[in-house]
């Protein structure tokens, strides 16, 4: 939990910076970026499951509160269900993200191409 | 407890200085003729390449560029999703991906811009009791269907070890240990790219212009 402190305090930083004007924040983050980041850095410490355990929490509060999850997530989420073999829900996700972003359907249409091939 | 969070408060007060710093500076206004002649809905950011000499800059950079053009108001394309998916189709190296030229990656994965990063400057330099911590990049926004320069910008931010040097050296000394010793994983140059970021993509008059999905969009253009 402690990288997702400084991204907070950055966070905020940014907002005090009087002349630019933060816009509102459209997306909820949550620790997919931070869990990007940590998952390069030493992937031994941040294997897939634990990614997606912090992810689905993160969705749930998204839910919660009434926001969506940013762009890529859904994608980013189905990535790694299937490097841990869940492809059913790998595939739903891909599904989710082509739904939620028509941009992001011929990427995704690749993907799920990817995910039939055996 | 309480020494973490006064060193966060310390480090909250120096980052927010460094933004104002960064931030205000008046810079020539960009010109968006091109920009507003094929305004992008989606924008694929491809790893950048990395001139710094810190090779982790890379990865820990492009962990922090969705969030901001996200809320700028694009899809941006999943950053790691997008690096695996070249590194599975023959391109191992973010020099190479570099090379993929933007038609081809808009045919590919039907992106309306792609943006090229360059990391020039990403890392702490130790000067006796402090350390300095830069982080520069430069940005250029492509039109996948023209080839055309839609925007481009350039990101700096630099942040001081112990940014409220207290006047003492002794308490300078071990502030400065404990800095070094709490970001030792999440090193200060990961959080020094986010300010950076918001010097490159937020000034109103240089930044990234709002996209569809922000609420402040202008649709008149």
């Amino acid at each position: 939990m402690r990288f997702l402190f400084p991204t907070l305090a950055a966070g905020a930083a940014v907002l005090l910076a009087g002349c630019v004007t933060p816009p509102p924040t459209v997306y909820t983050w949550g620790s997919y970026e931070e869990l990007i980041y940590a998952a390069y850095l030493s992937p031994q410490d941040m294997p897939a499951e634990k990614q997606i355990e912090l992810l689905e929490k993160d969705y749930q509060v998204a839910r919660s509160t009434n926001h969506r999850v940013p762009p890529g997530w859904h994608a980013h989420l189905a990535a790694l269900y299937y490097q841990v073999g869940r492809v059913d829900q790998a595939h739903q996700e891909l599904l989710t993200e082509k739904a939620e972003f028509p941009e992001s359907a011929t990427f995704v249409d690749r993907l799920i191409a990817n995910l039939k091939k055996p | 407890m309480t020494t973490r969070a006064r060193l966060a408060g310390a480090w909250l007060a120096a980052v927010a200085l460094l933004a104002l710093l960064g931030g205000c500076e008046t810079a020539k206004p960009y010109d968006y003729t091109n920009f507003h002649a094929h305004p992008p809905r989606s924008i694929l950011v491809i790893p950048p390449l990395n001139e710094s000499t810190t090779l982790e800059g890379t990865y820990s950079y492009l962990s922090t560029v969705s969030r901001p053009i996200a809320e700028r108001g694009y899809y941006v394309f999943p950053v790691a999703v997008v690096d695996q998916f070249f590194k599975d189709n023959g391109l191992p190296t973010t020099g190479e991906m570099n090379q993929v030229p933007p038609g081809k990656v808009g045919e590919i994965t039907g992106a309306d811009a792609v943006m090229y990063l360059d990391l020039k400057q990403y890392g702490s330099k130790f000067v006796v009791f402090n350390s300095v911590t830069t982080v520069e990049v430069t940005a250029k926004l492509i039109d996948t269907r023209t080839g055309t320069l839609l925007w481009e910008g350039r990101g700096f931010a630099q942040q001081s070890g112990n940014g409220n040097g207290s006047g003492s050296l002794l308490a300078d000394l071990i502030a400065a240990a404990i800095t070094q010793a709490i970001n030792k994983k999440a090193d200060t140059a990961h959080n020094v790219s986010r300010i950076a970021n918001a010097t490159l993509f937020l000034p109103e008059n240089t930044g990234l212009p709002y996209g569809p999905y922000s609420p402040r969009y202008d649709r008149a253009h």
